[in-house]
């Protein structure tokens, strides 16, 4: 069974968020997104400044076998990237909730349809049958 | 749910991702794909490629069926256990499939052909042997693992006693030899020594077990597809089909022309290509940037028009992507790849990019 911080929000395509304490948002991909994916290669982070949509594309993460979108679970500007990523893609799988984050944004309006800890892990068992 | 083969439930067992490939559940990796592929290209790794197609052909006109049948000349084919790389084509030169046929003596002629295309295969194999003395029957009563890398040989050996260990080490690079209950080829798909053992499917999972226990990493079609493109090696459906010839997929030479009079299905077509001079060709690249190539991305060669990449990876070995592509044939050194709508810098190779476990890119290449 994949980890599931009790600490931080999920979306049902598998992205995490957490609340700074400057107001900003960390986000990322789950620890479940990660293994399916496999070892990544290449990570396409956004540039400092862009504007995301909710739901909208904001970075492509790349394993061996395939390019993959990640999208932004809030509206809001991108305030940083983890510009470590590209050179070691392979944070992600090692840390996915750490030394992994993609972006932080500043969130443009409340963010919703967010699942607690408890409801990832229970979409989680639905699709993952161990 | 596709079809499954002998080694299935151990795949599943070991915890291998199964992926649907050519209408078959297939293991895509174990563990790390990428550890996989380190474990062919620094000691040894074992692939369950059962679900390629094994087809005996015997009969008095096999050896002449299959002359016609052949773009490479089966006629080269002389002392039994001796194996050939070849095309099969069309009318008008397009790769129906790409297979090994193995020469068994008197028992005739073996191909081991492609899953995906193996049912078409076989018809157009029965269409061709109409009215003449020769018998095509598919054994699935075999199994199939590629046992590869540098300390492949010697270990699959260790499975087998005094003279038979012995005439497994003997056999010669593109050369099989029966063994007991066993057809053992040294042929492969990785750019790496080994074999590739066809076997009765009740022994198939007590030798994947006994090779497991001297530390022949089990790997899927994952790293079999990094592997394969490292050695420059094409996959039928992505980098050869039936629309497309081998002079402009790099297969110039399987192409048996001499001697003249055999008259082989696709001859005459590719004689016109030739004559005209192939508008195409297939080449290698190495992604200077960063980013990873992809089947089907758009490949700008300066001067010269465009072309797409076929098949495209993530190089374990190089850490760099690479791919093999279709272009027109007066590309020069330099190409750009339109990844996402950004315009990437490629450079132009000869395939393979790695063999036996060495990178064949120049010292020169900066990494990105």
């Amino acid at each position: 069974m994949s980890k599931v911080p009790a600490d931080l929000k999920y979306t049902n395509t598998h992205e995490w968020l957490r609340e700074l304490p400057d107001g900003t948002i960390e986000i990322g991909i789950t620890d479940h997104a990660q293994h399916a994916l496999g070892d990544l290669v290449f990570v396409e982070v956004p540039e400092v400044g862009r504007r995301l949509s909710a739901g909208g594309s904001y970075a492509v993460v790349e394993s061996v076998k395939a390019a993959s979108d990640v999208y932004s679970p809030i509206a809001g500007e991108v305030t940083a990237v983890n510009s470590q990523l590209a050179s070691a893609p392979e944070l992600i799988n090692q840390d996915p909730y750490g030394a992994g984050w993609i972006a932080r944004i500043r969130p443009a309006a409340a963010a919703t349809g967010l699942l607690a800890a408890a409801e990832y892990e229970k979409l989680l068992r639905e699709e993952e049958p161990d | 749910m596709g079809r499954r083969t002998p080694l299935f439930e151990l795949h599943q067992s070991l915890g291998a991702r199964i992926v649907e490939f050519g209408g078959w559940d297939m293991p895509l990796s174990y563990s790390s794909l990428i550890e996989e592929h380190h474990a062919v290209r620094r000691a040894a790794g074992m692939f369950d490629v059962s679900h390629m197609g094994i087809l005996d052909l015997r009969g008095s006109e096999a050896r002449h069926t299959l002359e016609r049948l052949l773009a490479n000349d089966v006629g080269r084919l002389r002392a039994p256990g001796s194996a050939l790389y070849s095309c099969m084509l069309n009318e008008s030169g397009g790769v129906i499939d790409d297979l090994i046929v193995y020469y068994l003596g008197a028992s005739g002629f073996r191909l081991v052909v492609n899953a995906a295309t193996r049912v078409g295969d076989i018809a157009w194999i029965e269409a061709n042997i109409r009215g003449r003395d020769v018998q095509l029957a598919e054994r699935t009563d075999l199994a199939l693992i590629a046992v590869q890398g540098p300390q492949a040989r010697a270990r699959f050996a260790q499975l087998l006693q005094g003279e038979q260990a012995a005439l497994a080490q003997s056999i010669a690079r593109f050369h099989a030899a029966a063994i007991g209950r066993s057809f053992v080829a040294r042929t492969g798909y990785t750019g790496e020594d080994g074999f590739e053992v066809m076997l009765p499917a009740v022994d198939a999972p007590g030798t994947w077990r006994a090779l497991a226990a001297l530390e022949v990493v089990p790997c899927g079609l994952g790293a079999r597809d990094t592997l394969r493109l490292e050695a420059g090696m094409n996959l039928y459906g992505s980098d050869l089909d039936a629309s497309h010839d081998p002079l402009e997929s790099g297969l110039a030479w399987t192409v048996a022309f001499e001697p003249s009079e055999r008259d082989f299905i696709g001859r005459a077509a590719l004689k016109q290509v030739q004559r005209l001079g192939p508008e195409r060709k297939q080449v290698g690249l190495v992604l200077e940037d960063r980013g990873v190539l992809r089947a089907h991305y758009k490949v700008i060669a300066p001067g010269a028009g465009t072309g797409e990449v076929t098949s495209g990876t993530f190089s374990p070995t190089l850490e760099r992507s690479i791919a093999l592509a279709r272009v027109p044939s007066a590309a020069g050194d330099h190409v750009q790849v339109d990844i996402r709508g950004q315009l990437k810098e490629a450079r132009v190779v000869q395939p393979p990019f790695v063999r036996h476990g060495r990178s064949l890119l120049t010292a020169a290449m900066s990494h990105p």
